[in-house]
């Protein structure tokens, strides 16, 4: 049974330095799909556990001692940019905010699913993420306002900030869309990080749109809609979004709209 | 005008555009009324356990006999229509939600099997139950349409021993129990009921589970009770096959000579 809390940030408890050390065994889903000879399959890896070691360390070591050719994303390695989201043991999660001491000594890694397979654990969420932006449009409107750089922005309540702040944390990692049932089985829907950002636009009073207007945007079964309330997505959410009660929340007010 | 609904009158497209939000709500509403239904009909039901007397009175309470002075077995089929309605109207929403295609069910099945996640496989199963109340449920509603005359302590526990309807309602009970306890636990989570401020999600979500399986295995077992309950008294009647009760004569085995 799932707890419904497990999405924890990783607790940096310090094993003592004579602890005996493990060996994991990495189970990596390898493919290239570029490659028209290369089929699926898992390759095992075994390395020697590291006090504090993160999957993005372990990969890294997997990367130089054994493997050149092993495929992953990246950038800062502190759960920032969002590119390292991978399945690690059947979760979405993101590689570089995972230690190894919170797993099993068999590991299995393989790619996000519901994103272009690029290789290996490379999987190309940009593109997801930018045609939901789109589609959602999400930025703010100011319809028919000149953007005026030289004119000092206009107060908001400091309360309201931290909430729209709250919810733009979103790192746009992809685990929230890998963990949804309903995203793998209906290609369109939008995702729980489509349905955060329609929620964080709304609050802005910088977006001058109506909630008719976001209605027209989610108000159908690929948006809020057809979100079946699975919750895998908030279970997941490596920034610990609010994903359950800003859906919710979204879902009230779209209904309002739409009756 | 952030924020606010607009009165402009609208156009054709947008008019059908509404329609999700109006199914969304529909599939809840009728869904949430089913489900309490389906607690308080236990209720009803249940009053067997208390004696023949509660249970007959109850049935002719529903028929409004004692605002008659006659049973009235109009108002049963009514109340019955009535829920079969909703009952076809929450089925047909319903569907949409299906897996639409075995790729489709592929995919949900392999992913409970790698995520390991409760809310997750409990959809599956709340599917699975909701389709089989297509067919238990029906059965159910139409004998309840068209014989209410047939609700009280000796003709119940006919038709669930001698009709042989025992097994049905065995099998009706876990998965009206199921489907109707995961589809009000998921309702809640859904519409951000008893949420209060937000700041404690997680807090009300376990809350909500534990309140979810309580109520289901409070209800299994006087479901379960309940029906031991009929079948007993319906073994012993058996040789009076058809015979109606009469209140207040013989209390121990029923049986009017
Ligand atoms: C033919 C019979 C039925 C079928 C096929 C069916 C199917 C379903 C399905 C698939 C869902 C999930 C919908 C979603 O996640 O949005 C659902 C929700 C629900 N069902 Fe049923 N159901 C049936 C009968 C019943 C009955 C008899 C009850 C009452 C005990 C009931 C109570 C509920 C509730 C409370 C929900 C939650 C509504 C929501 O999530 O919006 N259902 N049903
Ligand atoms: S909502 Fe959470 S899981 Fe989803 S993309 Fe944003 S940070 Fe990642
Ligand atoms: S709550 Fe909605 S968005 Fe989140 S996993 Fe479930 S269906 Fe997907
Ligand atoms: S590398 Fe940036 S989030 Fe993991």
């Amino acid at each position: 049974m799932s707890s419904v809390t497990d999405s924890a940030p990783p607790k940096a408890a310090i094993p003592p330095a004579d602890a005996p050390k493990r060996m994991l065994h990495f189970h990596v889903l390898r493919h290239d799909p570029q490659d028209p000879v290369s089929i699926p399959h898992f390759e095992v890896f075994e390395l020697e556990e590291a006090p504090g070691m993160t999957l993005f360390i372990a990969l890294n070591e997997i990367r130089e001692k054994l493997d050149p050719s092993l495929a992953f994303d990246f950038v800062c390695r502190a759960g920032i940019c969002g590119s390292c989201g991978m399945v690690v043991n059947g979760r979405p999660g993101l590689a570089c905010r995972t230690l190894t001491q919170d797993l099993p000594a068999e590991i299995s890694l393989a790619p996000l699913p519901a994103f272009e397979l690029i290789a290996d654990l490379s999987v190309n969420t940009g593109k997801w993420m930018r045609g939901m932006s789109e589609r959602l449009e999400t930025w703010v409107h100011s319809l028919g306002q000149e953007v005026d750089l030289a004119r000092i922005e206009e107060r908001m309540d400091p309360e309201l900030a931290d909430r729209i702040y709250e919810l733009d944390r979103c790192i746009e990692c992809g685990c929230c869309v890998a963990a949804c049932g309903t995203a793998r089985m209906r290609e369109d829907f939008v995702g729980a990080v489509g349905l955060n950002k329609i929620a964080r636009f709304a609050l802005d009073p910088r977006d001058q749109r109506t909630d008719q207007d976001f209605y027209e945007l989610v108000g159908n079964d690929d948006g809020v809609f057809g979100c079946m309330t699975l919750l895998g997505c908030h279970d997941v959410c490596p920034k610990q979004l609010p994903l359950q009660t800003q859906i919710a929340f979204l879902r009230r007010k779209m209904v309002k709209a739409g009756l | 005008m952030k924020g606010s609904t607009t009165n402009a009158p609208v156009s054709a497209a947008r008019r059908l555009r509404r329609w999700p939000a109006r199914l969304d709500f529909l599939q809840s509403a009728t869904g949430l009324a089913l489900g309490l239904f389906m607690w308080v009909h236990m209720f009803f039901v249940a009053t067997i356990l208390l004696g023949k007397d509660v249970m007959w009175t109850v049935a002719r309470m529903f028929e409004g006999y004692f605002i008659f002075g006659r049973p009235v077995y109009g108002l049963v089929s009514a109340l019955v229509a009535t829920i079969a309605t909703l009952f076809v109207v929450h089925a047909a929403l319903a569907l949409r939600k299906f897996p639409a295609n075995y790729r489709q069910y592929r995919t949900y099945r392999d992913h409970i099997k790698e995520m390991k996640h409760e809310d997750t496989t409990l959809w599956y199963w709340q599917v699975v139950t909701g389709f089989a109340l297509f067919f238990l449920a029906s059965v159910h509603l139409y004998i309840m349409l068209t014989r209410p005359d047939r609700i009280g302590p000796f003709e119940s526990a006919d038709r669930v021993w001698s009709d042989l309807m025992w097994p049905l309602y065995l099998v009706l009970l876990f998965a009206v129990e199921f489907h109707g306890g995961v589809g009000l636990y998921r309702l809640a989570l859904k519409w951000g009921w008893f949420a209060g401020d937000g700041h404690d999600a997680a807090g009300t979500r376990r809350k909500l589970r534990f309140f979810k399986w309580a109520l289901t295995g409070f209800f299994l077992v006087l479901g379960l009770l309940t029906l031991a309950a009929y079948m007993k008294i319906g073994i012993d009647h058996a040789p009076f096959y058809g015979q109606h009760y009469v209140p207040g004569a013989a209390a121990t085995t029923g049986v009017t000579p």
